[in-house]
């Protein structure tokens, strides 16, 4: 039985996402712990079936992080579906293409299998790239799209999404996991739907025989020509924050303690609930999965003796989200661990205790 | 059913293929299944070890704090995880390379898998032998799903290498497991 299953890394799940999300073209630089995902897109991504109305798949192991970003600015501009990542501070590296590419409205998907930071920090998995991730992360008025996966088979379904995400609102895409998500293997159920054919892109640089040029740029010097633009980035966020908000409820009609968390610390919350529920304990969970947008939505509970549990392998950033959202309405607390620490369930289920 | 399993040895004795071929083993049998490895230096020596838990149901955190079964293939990990299986565990150990001398609360299974390899002919199937002695005493997969597994995963080609995996898969299930 299972037979459309495979056991892959979420790595991998990734970068098999992107193949099927019908991704032409790949450049980035190793970095643990995400190499698998560069290693996959190597030996699969060029040989993999083509792409109607695409000359070709290509994979490029770039000179370093700038050139990789940089290089996924121009084959974006001239119409490919564009796709790198990376790790935390190869992430950082990156950041001023990811602003040129949102000061140009080019779509693209980056991968940031976060590690310990700050700095070169170490491997061990971590969530402390959350701020730089859901604030834009470099430079200007910007947001990217933010998807955090929690399984093998989230990140492949998710990194689809995150193509047709960022053709559609022409704005990148981060995928945003931790370095267990990236090393674990799961089962995956693969799409055996074919490759699709991407949308058309007028506004791509293909060649302009019989046409006006088209033009890519993030450069903006006649007087009121930058706000105008940025107004209509800002309107674009805006509809974005309306429609594209996704999270997991679990438990929360009843729950008098949710637990919020994403990526692998969700998976971490789910087995204490799980605990927490076989001993009577009425807890839930939300789950983001868009952190940016942040899932607002999911924190319209009326009941306002319900608490907020927040769960983060990082010091306090998604919390000052969930408060946002909560607004002075409920009590909010707060547990987290970095730099290699990973929240254990019984952690959890001590601090469940104390505040129920 | 949840099975937790820490597989630990020295880089190089395939640890992680074991682990690897136990995780495809249990999707095969339509289990849920996490496979989590020490994704450090360990690939040029010292302790490498990898995480496997198996249920029917969804799996939270492949991270293992309380193991319910040891497999360990040298004395590095041994000290490094004894501290980590549950009481009344089972540790299935190595003692071609390891022993361990007072034990209370866990069921110890102690082969020498790499002798066992070594006198099969090839040195690199002490884990399959350790595998094959995992599946008898739990019978949680079958190992004719593993052989199945095998036939996947081995070079197209090598009968050769699926024949000594599977010799020493069966070696390691006829041990006296008590």
């Amino acid at each position: 039985m299972a037979k459309t299953k495979v056991l892959l890394s979420g790595n991998e799940a990734i970068a098999q996402g992107a193949i099927q999300a019908g991704c032409t073209f790949y450049a980035g630089y190793p970095i643990t712990p995400q190499n698998e995902l560069i290693a996959y897109m190597a030996k699969y991504l060029p040989a993999s079936g083509a792409v109607k109305g695409q000359a070709a798949r290509v994979f490029i192991q770039a000179e370093s992080e700038l050139a990789a970003i940089n290089m996924v600015y121009g084959a974006s501009a001239a119409g490919a579906r564009a796709m790198t990542s990376s790790s935390s501070p190869g992430i950082s590296l990156k950041q001023e293409g990811i602003s040129y590419l949102a000061g140009s409205q080019l779509p693209a998907v980056i991968v940031n299998i976060m590690r310990g930071g700050p700095g070169l920090g170490n491997i061990a998995p971590a969530q402390s790239d959350y701020f730089q991730a859901t604030r834009g992360g470099g430079h200007g008025d910007y947001h990217v799209i933010v998807l955090a996966p929690a399984s093998a088979q989230e990140a492949y379904d998710l990194t689809q999404s995150g193509f047709d995400l960022a053709d559609k609102y022409r704005t990148p895409v981060m995928i945003l996991g931790d370095g267990v998500l990236g090393q674990m293997m799961e089962p995956v159920k693969l799409s055996s739907r074919k490759i699709k054919t991407p949308p058309v892109k007028s506004w791509a640089l293909c060649g302009c025989a019989g046409r006006k040029p088209n033009i890519a740029k993030s450069f903006f010097l006649r007087e009121g020509a930058l706000e105008e633009f940025n107004l209509k980035l800002q309107k674009n966020y805006q509809i974005i924050q309306q429609k594209e908000q996704r999270f997991e409820g679990l438990f929360l009609s009843d729950a008098k303690v949710i637990l919020v968390a994403y990526g692998t610390m969700a998976r971490i919350a789910k087995s204490a609930i799980s605990q927490l529920r076989n001993a009577g304990k009425q807890v839930g969970l939300i789950r983001p999965i868009s952190l940016w947008p942040f899932p607002e939505r999911a924190f319209q509970i009326k009941n306002n003796r319900v608490k907020y549990l927040v769960l983060e392998l990082s010091y306090g950033q998604m919390l000052q989200d969930v408060r946002l959202a909560v607004n002075g309405r409920q009590q909010v607390e707060f547990l987290g661990r970095s730099g290699g620490g990973i929240l254990s369930q019984e952690q959890i289920i001590d601090k469940v205790k104390k505040i129920l | 059913m949840i099975e937790r399993i820490i597989i630990a040895g020295s880089g190089g004795q395939g640890v992680m293929l074991l682990g690897k071929v136990l995780a495809q083993t249990a999707m095969l049998e339509g289990k849920q299944v996490t496979w989590f490895p020490a994704y450090g230096p360990e690939v040029r020596g010292g302790t490498s070890h990898c995480m496997v838990i198996i249920s029917d149901q969804e799996i939270g955190s492949p991270y293992i704090s309380q193991a319910d079964t040891l497999i360990i293939l040298n004395r590095p990990s041994l000290e490094r995880f004894k501290g980590k299986l549950k009481k009344n565990g089972i540790l299935i150990l190595n003692s071609s390379l390891a022993a361990i001398d007072k034990y209370a609360k866990m069921q110890v299974l102690s082969f020498p898998f790499t002798d066992i390899a070594i006198k099969i002919g090839n040195i690199k199937v002490a884990n399959m032998a350790a595998l094959g002695c995992f599946a008898a005493a739990k019978k949680i997969i079958k190992v004719k799903n593993i052989l199945k597994v095998f036939k996947s995963i081995a070079p197209a080609g090598n009968l050769e290498i699926l024949k000594i995996n599977q010799q020493a898969l069966e070696e390691g299930q006829k041990l006296n497991h008590g």
